[in-house]
């Protein structure tokens, strides 16, 4: 049996609500906040990036999975704000974690699904037996572009995985990818803000990717949504996963400890990862996870977890997510601070 | 920062490595060719703790050029135990914020990069507890 042995999360404390935004665009904020289920989102510090929040979540996990990262032999760091176009994010954390040079490591990239495909492969490895640990990181620090409804939910935060045969907290029992060439949501070479195909992500893209994906992992699996204690699925606004879950059979009881996005926003490649972290952490043994990612372009990748006696032990030796989102120490930005920090301000010389 | 000199440091600057006399037990942060405190070339690696309280900082308002985004922001002396102080920028916390006795960790940031197409250099920040 091949499963996690080791999680973490990581939140930035900054935070803009989602009438600060529609207050400089003169949009009407009770309409966005209903329509998108969404309060306010995470926003990084000027010297926050991916890497820097891949790190501070994998440290996490390794805290929980308690072993030597010496003995990791693979890294992947899933994200669509990678910050070097050419250089990977994972030398950095393999370098940061202390499980450089004997690793294999790589970037993935695929939209919103880019962690939960780090995670595939790293658990991939384990289960042939090609290393005995490893790790897969879901993390961003996406944009959207000034006024265009992204900029709404657009946030940042991290989750990291660390895979193993032994000393498993959640078992993975059961794992199906659903993939097509779906053009919803796309950033062209040098382009600094994404683009989308506004109400064509939604149904034929989101909706079809994702119901096709759970469905058929139900059907591999032989099991249905009440056998489930908790469900998460990609989050770009908080209706989404809602939707698609109560829409595949699950209740909302069932997918609320992961439901992060109405104070988290869209975490975009370490949306359902960090959901999982939230469920992992109030988690109880013997509960099973149903958990679905969602990446434009267009593709899904569900995993079905059992969770184990271990998880009593480790869920309390690094910081909760739930905690991180809550807590009170976290920043409230003026539109101002927020573009200043994000980078959208172009100073003289740039 | 050159490329060569950023990498070199890496042990330190991302990992927080340390050299530990291995004659009178002193550690070293960053690490140091001859021991400070009785002048062996003898050490073995450690690592110094991530938590620490702050001793003493000072404000900066006037940044240098890399840094001018981020002013004001504090800068501080940080004890981190077995005998070892570490200099740091102190990030998420405003002037008015910082206080001597704070409980901080080390957490891992951008520290500087070079203009819009240069390397990132990475490390160590202290952020309040």
């Amino acid at each position: 049996m091949v499963g996690i042995i080791g999680y973490g999360a990581y939140i930035p404390r900054n935070r803009i609500k989602v009438e600060e935004i529609a207050k400089v665009w003169g949009a009407d904020a009770p309409s966005y906040k209903k329509g998108l289920m969404l309060q306010e989102k995470s926003v990084p510090s000027p010297d926050q990036d991916t890497i820097t929040m891949a790190v501070e979540a994998t440290k996490n996990a390794i805290k929980r999975a308690g072993i030597d990262p010496g003995e990791i032999g693979a890294v992947y760091v899933g994200s669509e704000s990678h910050p070097y176009a050419v250089k990977p994010s994972g030398t950095t954390l393999a370098e940061a974690i202390g499980a450089t040079p004997d690793c294999h490591c790589a970037d993935f990239e695929f939209a919103c699904k880019a962690g939960s495909e780090g995670m595939f492969v790293a658990m991939s490895l384990v289960k042939a037996g090609e290393i005995k640990y490893g790790v897969g990181v879901g993390a961003d620090t996406s944009q959207g572009a000034p006024g265009d409804a992204l900029e709404y939910s657009a946030s940042a935060g991290a989750a990291s995985f660390i895979f193993g045969k032994e000393k498993i907290l959640a078992e993975c029992h059961h794992t199906h990818s659903f993939m097509t060439d779906t053009p919803d949501f796309w950033r062209r070479e040098h382009q600094f803000y994404p683009s989308h195909a506004s109400r064509f992500t939604g149904e034929p893209a989101y909706f079809r990717t994702i119901t096709g994906c759970a469905t058929a992992l139900l059907e591999k699996s032989k099991m249905k949504p009440a056998d489930f204690a908790f469900a998460v699925f990609h989050q770009p606004n908080g209706k989404f996963p809602m939707t698609v879950g109560k829409k595949l059979g699950f209740t909302e009881a069932q997918m609320k400890q992961g439901w992060l996005c109405p104070t988290l926003g869209n975490t975009y490649s370490g949306a359902s990862p960090i959901g999982l972290t939230a469920i992992l952490d109030v988690a109880k043994p013997g509960d099973w996870i149903f958990m679905a990612s969602y990446g434009s372009g267009a593709g899904s990748d569900g995993f079905i977890w059992k969770v184990t006696d271990r998880i009593k032990e480790v869920q309390n030796m690094a910081p909760h997510t739930r905690a991180m989102l809550d807590t009170e120490r976290r920043r409230y930005l003026d539109y101002g601070t927020y573009t200043k920090f994000r980078g959208k301000i172009k100073l003289r010389g740039e | 920062m050159s490329a060569p000199k950023y990498w070199r440091e890496i042990p330190q600057r991302y990992r927080f490595e340390a050299a530990k006399c291995k004659k009178c037990g002193k550690v070293s942060f960053p690490p140091r060719i001859v021991c400070p405190e009785c002048r062996s070339r003898e050490f073995e690696n450690t690592r110094i703790n991530d938590k620490g309280t702050v001793e003493t900082y000072t404000v900066i308002r006037v940044a240098p050029t890399q840094f001018t985004d981020e002013a004001p922001y504090p800068v501080a002396i940080v004890d981190v135990g077995d005998g070892v102080r570490v200099l740091c920028q102190v990030a998420d916390c405003g002037p008015e914020e910082i206080k001597i006795g704070m409980s901080v960790r080390l957490e891992f940031r951008k520290v500087q990069q070079e203009g819009h197409g240069g390397i990132i250099n990475y490390g160590y920040k202290c952020v309040p507890e």
